[in-house]
């Protein structure tokens, strides 16, 4: 393997004039999959941009509003936080499904982003919780909404001079709120998803006031179920409800035969999947 | 900062094992090769290179990960790196080690280097841990001989004996 540039960044300063001077450079952080595909021969880059020692990137913070996840916060570190745990359950999860340990106290939710891969775990997540992504270049900074973030394949709105830098998630735990990260996956740990699916919910009285949905690894990237969403908003959860929206969601996307699964499995999969989330508001929700 | 077309060797003020030491490598080789060929630390090992299998574990500041998929130049000065020789050795084996053998939560054992320390992360986080935990925290290491009955045995003996319990 010959040498390549390697750019380190120690502040987000200098990561930022880094990544934007050297835009043919992949951006390395916890390098959980880029090491991987460099290695493979996937990808030969001239050089990497590493941020992994940028301690700005690292925080978790929150206040009234919101959370805001610094890029390179690992999987390990989302999923111990408590605030994480309070009000983006589903992310803490998600995390956890990630690879094992080794893989959880490496990886970061910012690399996972920008691999853009439709199996991404924290995706359906970041699109379900309705999260908005903190893009910086030296020009300045742009906010933008994870539902316009992923455009296509292994895509993003990314600009080649711009670095993702924080995540921001909306605080929205209430007695009203449900939200479930579910995985299908060959064992529990370390596999990569099948289909893979989040979903958030405002409940009252036994109806959904709002509800999210987003879907993994049944797409190009991760997507949201709208048509699925318009079926289920203020509608009371009954048994043909659940079963409307199952039908409703299998039929929403049109997921490939590939190496880890058929296109029939990952629509029965979604199917399930919806439906056990659902039954389980009509379990915990009684009417009152 | 820096920059340039071909990446120079970096030098790393690191603990690994305890002994503090200086270490010149290029930036892109891989912890795992500064480990085994820089430093001669032969114990860890390369399974399968891209982060499933665990045989190259190491701890870096208290946590496990593979360094397979640590390149040398995101370690920071100051790092503390242990790896499974630092565990114990022939003469002196940690408990962990020693219920491994007893055990025979190891046959061919390429895969208990790996084993051992993340075993060993576990217990330095959760002293008590069940069986189900000790699971979940070794399921980023493979073994294709023991069935992992006899290595969450070996740990759970080694978790009992560290609590003073045997």
């Amino acid at each position: 393997m010959s040498s390549i540039a390697y750019n380190k960044a120690s502040t987000l300063p200098e990561a930022i004039a880094l990544s934007a001077a050297n835009p043919n450079m992949p951006v390395l952080a916890g390098g959980t999959d880029l090491i991987v595909q460099w290695r493979s021969g996937l990808i030969s880059p001239p050089g990497f941009v590493d941020i992994s020692s940028v301690a700005e990137l690292r925080t978790i913070s929150a206040n009234d509003t919101f959370i805001e996840i610094g890029a390179c916060a690992t999987h390990a570190a989302i999923a111990a936080d408590a605030g994480v745990n309070l009000h983006l359950p589903a992310l803490a999860k998600a995390c956890l499904s990630i690879g094992a340990a080794q893989i959880q106290n490496r990886g970061t939710i910012g690399g996972n982003i920008m691999n853009a891969s439709p199996a991404g775990d924290t995706l359906p997540v970041v699109l379900a919780y309705g999260a908005e992504l903190k893009l910086e270049s030296v020009k300045g900074a742009r906010w933008v909404s994870a539902v316009d973030f992923f455009t296509g394949y292994r895509k993003t709105a990314k600009n080649s001079d711009e670095l993702l830098t924080r995540i921001k998630f909306p605080r929205r735990y209430s007695k009203d709120l449900r939200s479930e990260f579910y995985k299908i996956g060959t064992r529990r740990a370390q596999a990569i998803s099948k289909a893979a699916m989040c979903i958030v919910a405002e409940v009252s009285r036994g109806a959904i006031v709002e509800i999210a949905i987003a879907v993994g690894s049944v797409a190009p990237t991760a997507v949201r179920a709208f048509g699925t969403e318009a079926l289920l908003r203020g509608r009371a959860v009954t048994v043909p409800v659940i079963d409307s929206a199952k039908a409703s969601i299998t039929d929403e996307f049109s997921p490939i035969d590939d190496v880890r699964s058929t296109e029939d499995y990952r629509r029965f999969v979604c199917g399930s999947m919806l439906a056990n989330f659902l039954s389980g508001l009509t379990k915990k929700n009684t009417p009152v | 900062m820096t920059g340039g077309f071909v990446a120079e060797k970096v030098s790393k003020k690191i603990s690994v094992n305890s002994n503090h030491i200086e270490v010149l490598a290029p930036p892109e080789r891989r912890l795992l090769d500064v480990l085994r060929f820089d430093l001669e630390l032969m114990g860890t090992k390369e399974g399968c290179g891209e982060g499933e299998c665990g045989a190259c574990s190491v701890i870096i500041n208290g946590e496990v990960v593979n360094s397979c998929l640590v390149l040398f130049g995101q370690i920071a000065d100051g790092d503390e790196i242990l790896t499974v020789e630092g565990l114990g050795d022939a003469e002196h084996l940690a408990p962990i080690q020693q219920c491994f053998i007893d055990e025979v939560g190891t046959q061919c054992g390429i895969c208990t280097p790996g084993m051992l320390i993340s075993a060993h992360a576990l217990l330095m986080k959760n002293p008590n841990p069940d069986r189900d935990q000790v699971a979940i925290a070794m399921a980023g290491n493979l073994c294709r001989c023991t069935g992992y009955k006899r290595i969450i045995d070996s740990v759970m003996k080694a978790a009992e004996i560290l609590r003073g319990e045997k």
